[in-house]
């Protein structure tokens, strides 16, 4: 079942990965807001209700702008590489359907948790956020992982009919199978999950530093630094399986000048990858890695500014997984079934000129971070969060 | 391709269900948003501490109706990968843009500006503040202009934006800015927007009616009344107006949706339109007269060909001219389109197997029959090829009843006729509601108030059966003349569907509960208690 690239025009080409560039971004940029993930599952850290409200109203500003750039994320796939959307969606639905109830709860949680007659109490929307801090982060970890073991499929390559095929148990589980299926890196996926869940944690807990006021709620602040030096010890085992398997694993590869995009496995690949382009990958993924590690270390020593680092540097690694994951040859969404039925940026991608209309599109982009960038100082300038702000009955706090 | 027909209307069940109850919040959102906005401006022109309570005790109805507005909206993005994979695929070139566009340039702006709106009472200046309502209700209302620009596509592909392209065998885009300025696009972003202001309009009428009826917060209800019922006036009149317009399209793009709307089986001059009636679901290959459709009905002679044709005396056809077709009118049976779609998808897989062989002179023979011009009208500029039916070579399988080319007339009829009468009752309730208003005698209007106590929940009536006739109404397509809905699809098992269906359904029940509750409590305890 050869499929050629769409197109072997180059402008379409340039389009194929300056879009998936965009993903890359906007991936960095949802893993840095996953702070907020992160931050649902540290409710425990709190001792006395103004402490979890404090937390609670912290998130509660911010996880609209993880929601949208989950949507957005989604968006820009959907309009960009429409085949994986309809692959991966239609293909591993239940790690989808999974992620997206995640998400659905959450929404209303922030909301309803703290108003009179909630229905079902504040403990069952507590549980949601925590859910999809925890649910969420490892799903969508795993489902970064597939991006580097495949996944079990193929189509049809006129009617574009796919087949999603059984785990080895003989169910078909519908995308679940990436967390059991150890023969085709089970163990990297669960590690990718980990690490996105812990990452996200440790975020979270940073997040909260810098965000309550320090003075007023001391106790909790410090409880917090607990957090997230225990969870960094989490984070580094997780981090050394991900990097093992990446930089030993063979990868999918493909030739961009082949017209037929035959696509083989090659030793070594992501390393390759990361020494493509004079090695700017790799030197900005360690830039990256300091910077995070950087952010948790000043923050285990007192400070509240390690946020900053830490985000800057999650960006960085988030976009240089997704690059290496999908450029220089590489399929983005390899099929372990059907090798030649793997996605790549070239072969997934929507129409030359969709893509170019979406690339005027895309001129917007630094407009609206602009704006969010500006709202954010705005609400931040007033300082921290304090008790004074939770029990304001016109501050709308939750 | 095998389709598991229950699977599919599973599928069906759950799309419908995700989206109704989706669409319960969002004309709410679309209208409040914008109240909000009018009741801050006056508060910042006026500087009065009562109308800034006016704004904040609306605004937290609005907050809690908005975090489940985006809890359910995000579920259909999934979904259209999740259970509609083939959809995605086929036309995701022409439909993914306007959804990332809407994601882009709507959605941020609104989830931005929230932040502001909800919690900046205290850390900006009032002028931001300000800005930040106004620029969260024209961020909701933006959104919801892209995601009927997607799906007036839906309702509406025309061959001016969208073309299939066989090397790909899928929809895709030709034209940006004719998909997003096409007239069935636009009049329907008119129409849902200003049904949402009605229903937020009432709801805010209702609530101050409430107040009024047992003599609570008299100021505060006075005052949200007055700016209610203005808005609420010119918004259900424009509704209706917009409405004709919006028919006045479906009638010429969507044969299939306005004589099942309409129960009109069989095609006539000066067609009229059924004010009230009960029809039948019959067969339209089996009908013989309009009279059998229908155990009892009223008729507004004409009515139809006028609204729909803008002329008394047009022929409107009905659905059995649009099986068995109609050649005094040049209406082509199905038989004959599915032929043509059959051929259509035939030179697809020659194209393919010569591809396959290298066999460049067959691909050109395959491709130039696959392009070949079966209609032209250059009055009109329409060309049709045999690429642009390939949607219906579906129901050239002999398995399928020519009868499904059409939705099931009840549902769609009383969907429809519900919610038009509700429509005009709105612009009376408005009407009477504005006049007292006007004398300085609603205060004292007890009549009129209950009326719009009562009439709190028909808004939502009337818009979840005005989106109940645009999706029924579109059945059997997805994309209407183009993709039918069994072959957009994901190939899937059953209970995956059903388990996910049952999932979700539950969440909702739930999280539906505890929204109306919250919001009971809310009204109850009134202005005084809201924060």
């Amino acid at each position: 079942m050869t499929w050629a690239p769409i197109t072997v025009d180059a402008t379409h080409f340039y389009l194929q990965v300056y879009f998936w560039i965009i993903v890359a971004v906007l991936g960095g940029l949802f893993l840095l807001m996953t702070f907020v993930q992160g931050g649902q599952t540290l409710f425990h850290t709190s001792k006395t209700e103004m402490e979890e409200r404090a937390i609670l109203n912290s998130l509660g500003r911010k996880w609209e702008l993880t929601f949208t750039t989950l949507v957005l994320f989604g968006g820009a796939l959907y309009a960009a590489f429409p085949l994986f959307y309809s692959v991966s969606f239609g293909g591993a639905y239940w790690v989808w359907m999974l992620i997206l109830f995640a998400f659905v709860l959450q929404a209303v949680a922030y909301e309803y948790m703290n108003k009179p007659n909630n229905l079902i109490g504040k403990g069952a929307y507590k549980f949601f956020l925590y859910f999809n801090g925890v649910v969420g982060m490892v799903l969508i970890g795993a489902a970064v992982g597939t991006f580097f073991t495949g996944s079990n499929f193929s189509y049809d390559p006129v009617t574009r009919i796919l087949k999603w095929g059984v785990a080895p148990d003989g169910f078909n589980l519908r995308g679940l199978e990436a967390a059991i299926d150890f023969k085709h890196g089970a163990w990297f996926n669960l590690a990718m999950g980990i690490l996105v869940f812990s990452a996200a944690r440790i975020l979270g807990a940073l997040w909260l530093i810098n965000d309550i006021d320090n003075n007023e709620f001391p106790e909790l602040i410090e409880r917090l630094r607990g957090v997230a030096k225990r969870c960094f010890v989490v984070l580094l085992v997780a981090l050394l399986v991900v990097l093992y398997g990446l930089l030993t694993m063979k990868g999918y590869a493909y030739d961009i000048h082949d017209p037929a995009g035959k696509v083989y496995l090659e030793d070594g690949k992501y390393l390759h990858n990361l020494l493509s382009f004079g090695a700017i990958p790799l030197i900005l993924f360690l830039v990256g890695l300091v910077l995070y590690v950087w952010g948790v270390f000043v923050t285990i020593k007192g400070s509240n500014k390690g946020i900053w680092f830490s985000g800057l540097g999650i960006v960085l690694i988030g976009i240089i997984v997704f690059v290496i994951a999908g450029l220089f040859g590489t399929p983005f969404y390899p099929s372990y079934a059907d090798l030649q039925s793997s996605l790549t940026i070239q072969n997934s991608s929507g129409s030359k000129y969709t893509l170019e209309v979406m690339a005027w599109v895309s001129v917007a982009v630094p407009f609206v971070l602009g704006y969010i960038i500006w709202v954010w100082y705005q609400m931040k300038k007033a300082g921290p969060i304090t008790r004074e702000e939770i029990q304001d009955p016109e501050s709308h706090a939750y | 391709m095998h389709v598991d027909l229950t699977m599919l209307e599973w599928a069906r069940a759950q799309f419908a269900m995700t989206a109704l109850f989706h669409f319960f919040f969002v004309p709410f959102t679309l209208g409040m948003s914008f109240i909000v906005a009018f009741f801050e401006t006056i508060y910042v022109k006026t500087g009065k501490k009562e109308w800034k309570e006016i704004t904040q005790f609306w605004q937290l109805i609005f907050g809690i109706n908005f975090a489940l507005g985006l809890s359910t909206g995000i579920i259909h993005e999934f979904e259209f990968g999740t259970n509609w994979s083939t959809y995605s695929w086929v036309v995701g070139d022409l439909f993914g843009a306007p959804l990332a566009v809407e994601g882009i340039v709507a959605f941020f702006m609104e989830a931005t500006f929230a932040a502001i709106s909800f919690f900046g009472w205290k850390r900006v200046s009032k002028g931001v503040h300000l800005a930040s309502s106004w620029l969260l209700a024209i961020g909701s209302n933006l959104s919801a202009l892209w995601i009927l620009i997607a799906n007036g596509f839906m309702q509406h592909p025309s061959n001016e934006f969208g073309i299939f392209n066989i090397d790909n065998s899928r929809l895709e885009m030709t034209d940006f800015w004719a998909l997003i300025t096409q007239p069935v696009a636009q009049v329907k972003f008119l129409h849902v927007v200003s049904a949402g202001y009605t229903l937020a309009a009432i709801f805010v009428l209702g609530i101050s009616s409430l107040y009024l009826l047992r003599g609570k917060h008299v100021d505060f209800a006075k005052k949200s009344a007055a700016v209610a019922a203005a808005f609420g006036l010119i918004s259900s009149i424009f509704v209706a107006v917009i409405g004709d317009e919006h028919a006045y399209e479906v009638a010429n793009t969507q044969p299939t949706k306005i004589a099942s709307a309409e129960g009109l089986y069989i095609g006539e001059k000066g067609a009229p339109i059924v004010a009230f009636g009960i029809p039948k679901n019959l067969k339209a290959t089996e009908v013989t007269s309009n009279e059998e459709a229908f155990a009892f009905k009223i008729e507004l002679p004409s009515m139809l060909s006028l609204l729909g044709k803008r002329d008394p005396n047009a022929f409107v056809p009905g659905l059995k001219d649009l099986v068995e077709g109609n050649e005094e009118y040049g209406i082509w049976p199905l038989k004959k389109l599915a032929q043509i779609g059959k051929e259509a998808r035939e030179d697809l897989f020659k194209y393919h197997e010569a591809k396959k062989a290298g066999d460049k002179a067959a691909m050109e023979a395959a491709k130039a029959d696959f392009y070949k011009v079966v209609y032209e009208n250059p009055e009109y500029g329409i060309k049709l090829t045999k690429a642009d039916l390939i949607g219906y070579g579906y129901f050239a399988n002999p398995n399928i009843d020519p009868n499904l080319i059409y939705p099931p007339v009840p549902p769609v009829f009383y969907a429809f006729h519900i919610m038009v009468g509700l429509g005009f009752w709105f612009i009376l309730l408005f009407a009477m509601a504005y006049v007292s208003i006007l004398k300085g005698t609603f205060e004292n209007n007890r009549l009129v108030q209950q009326l719009a106590v009562i009439s709190v929940p028909l808004p939502w009536i009337a818009t979840s059966f005005g989106w109940m006739t645009a999706e029924i109404g579109r059945q059997p397509w997805t994309v209407y003349g183009v993709l039918p809905t069994a072959e957009s699809v994901t190939p899937i098992a059953l209970q995956n569907v059903q388990a996910t269906f049952f999932m979700f359904l539950t969440a909702f029940v739930i999280l539906g509960i505890a929204e109306l509750k919250i919001l009971f409590t809310v009204v109850k305890n009134g202005p005084k208690g809201a924060h």
